[in-house]
């Protein structure tokens, strides 16, 4: 019969028009922005810069290595080296970033930036109302506003944050008990030459060599 | 006097008596005496035009409301991709790939992966390669799914069909975020494997959507393949030989609704594909409803080929240890990568001169290539059936232009 299968679509819709009347699973929609669907926790859409800490300056983990800058697809990030040096997590004197820019409206959020950095210092925030009135200075974003604490990617992101906090935990250790172990061995040269009757000079083969 | 219209491919292409040839002649235009009658009309469709899928533009020479001349007109959206990627690292070129054709980025950067992989010498774990396949199919069911959708919005059936395209949609695209990152622009493939292994719980929520997939596809039938309207519009319209669509190297399942039996996950084997029986569904006549049906038939296909990987992916790795992410830079020499992607053979030719960045950098973009054939399956067509026969070419602006 001509019209059987338009009847049967139409049949289709009506049973999806009533079901969204009865079964919760047929309304897929939420309203939007009273009703928000929970972030996943993969979720990523801007960088931003973690410390350690309270202070943002003095937990700052990035050491503006610029490996970020010069990966960074679309070049959106622009760093400024320090001229001075702050002691970094392991209490090793590290350069810090003097002017630390992102522009939002070039990042494209591809975690590029993430994956290449050494010190694990930049990580994504799930945070996506970044619309904001002002065209230029609005959409660029300082370290300053960029810099979030270790406490709130543990809250976005708890399971990366947890490996990352357990590698830099062994990381720390390492280099501890090789610092210890460097001084010791010194303390124990020293030792030994304060020990060892002075040589009177070096000779000179052994200068040569 | 009436002339037979010669088409502008017609010397390229050789093709049987009357294939693909719409067999009408020009009724007499301006008469002799200056009096109008039946004046050939240029328009210009697009590049604002809400059927041409972004900005595209068909130059149409019409008669009456039949199509004379079709001169399909692109570049509104060139972005330079390809000029860009050889002046940015390897890795750096991987979101760019997501936003060639913006429906289906994994399958993109599975073959820009594959590419650098084969320049490389890179080889991704089994664990990697499963989920390489599963996300390519779970892109083939958004694809096809969303095709299929603005296909009867083209039509005429403002809505309904489309939506429920996106809602099945919408249960694919939260895998790929809590898998990915992102719902659209993954940047997930890596060379040499994936950025990061399944969370807990993927592949559950997985076997779920692919449970129901087959559910939704019955549903999505019974309101659309019996339906005389669409019967009506897309039956015989835009009809493509297999011999026309072999020689304008069409690819993907507009060719095999053409009767052509070229699937590169069959021919190539590439990944894994020589694990997962499946078959390849043909169309007879290359028209518009064929092209169609394949897609549909190739979904329920690729639900089978997904219950299988998510029932066989083994634990274990998901990087190959010798790849690496800062200094990244393969011997010299060249490669292509090609997978089928759901919109026909995606193709990545790289030459490397030993740099961090490829010397060479050529996209082989399948809906690019497919609607090259527009014209030839226009002509003699209604105004109105253009708009379908575009819809079903299946293009992305993203990636006809780059």
């Amino acid at each position: 019969m001509l019209g059987e299968g338009i009847i049967k679509g139409l049949a289709e819709t009506a049973r999806n028009f009533i079901g969204s009347y009865v079964d919760e699973e047929r309304l897929t929609t939420v309203q939007y922005p009273e009703e928000r669907l929970p972030a996943k926790e993969a979720a990523r859409n801007f960088p931003f810069l973690v410390f350690d800490g309270t202070d943002a300056h003095a937990g700052l983990r990035c050491v503006a290595c610029q490996i970020c800058e010069k990966e960074c697809p679309p070049q959106c990030i622009y760093i400024e080296k320090s001229k001075d040096k702050k002691p970094d997590y392991v209490g090793k004197a590290q350069f810090y970033p003097a002017v630390f820019d992102i522009d939002t409206s070039v990042c494209m959020s591809c975690q590029i930036c993430v994956e290449v950095c050494p010190f694990d210092a930049i990580k994504m925030d799930t945070e996506f109302e970044l619309s904001n009135t002002d065209r230029f200075g609005g959409l660029l974003f300082d370290k300053h506003r960029l810099a979030r604490s270790n406490e709130y990617y543990h809250r976005i992101h708890p399971t990366e944050a947890a490996e990352v906090d357990s590698h830099l935990a062994t990381e720390k250790a390492k280099i501890e008990a090789k610092t210890k172990a460097d001084a010791e061995a010194k303390a124990r040269a020293a030792a030994a030459k304060a020990a060892a009757p002075p040589t009177p000079k070096p000779a000179p083969a052994a200068a040569s060599h | 006097m009436d002339a037979p219209v010669t088409r502008s491919t017609a010397s390229l292409i050789p093709s049987p008596e009357g294939a693909g040839r719409p067999n009408y002649t020009l009724r007499q235009k301006t008469s002799d005496s200056g009096e109008i009658a039946g004046d050939l009309l240029e328009v210009s469709m697009g590049p604002q035009h809400p059927s041409t899928h972004g900005v595209f533009r068909m130059d149409v020479v019409l008669d009456g409301e039949r199509v004379v001349k079709l001169k399909p007109v692109f570049g509104y959206l060139h972005r330079n991709h390809e000029k860009i990627a050889e002046d940015t690292t390897y890795l750096g070129s991987m979101p760019y790939t997501d936003r060639l054709d913006y429906f289906c980025s994994l399958t993109n950067n599975w073959a820009y992966a594959l590419a650098v992989e084969k320049l490389a010498g890179l080889q991704a774990p089994e664990r990697a390669e499963y989920i390489r396949v599963i996300t390519a199919e779970l892109t083939r069911l958004v694809n096809h799914t969303c095709l299929v959708g603005f296909l009867l919005q083209d039509m005429g059936a403002s809505g309904t069909p489309l939506m429920y395209a996106f809602r099945e949609r919408e249960k694919v695209l939260d895998l790929f975020e809590s898998l990915t990152g992102a719902r659209m622009m993954c940047n997930y493939m890596r060379f040499g494997g994936c950025r990061c292994d399944l969370p807990p719980g993927w592949l559950e929520a997985a076997r779920q959507v692919v449970d129901s997939y087959p559910r939704f596809l019955d549903e999505f039938e019974r309101l659309l393949s019996e339906n005389e309207i669409l019967i009506a519009r897309t039956q015989g319209v835009g009809v493509l030989p297999g011999d026309l669509a072999v020689n304008a190297s069409i690819s993907g399942p507009m060719l095999r609704a053409s009767g052509v039996n070229y699937d590169i996950r069959k021919v190539d084997k590439y990944g894994i594909y020589d694990r997962f029986p499946f078959r390849v569904p043909l169309g007879e006549h290359g028209d518009t409803y064929d092209r169609y049906t394949v897609r549909v038939l190739e979904m329920r296909e690729s639900v089978g080929i997904l219950e299988q990987a998510l029932r066989d992916i083994p634990p274990g790795p998901i990087m190959d240890p010798k790849s690496k992410i800062r200094g990244f830079r393969p011997k010299p020499g060249e490669a292509y990568g090609r997978i089928e992607g759901p919109k026909g053979e995606l193709g990545f030719y790289l030459i490397s001169d030993g740099g961090p960045n490829p010397y060479r950098y050529r996209v082989r973009p399948p809906s690019f290539i497919n609607l090259t054939i527009l014209e030839d399956m226009c002509l003699g067509h209604m105004v109105a059936d253009v708009v379908v026969i575009l819809g079903s070419v299946d293009i992305v602006l993203g990636e006809v232009d780059r």
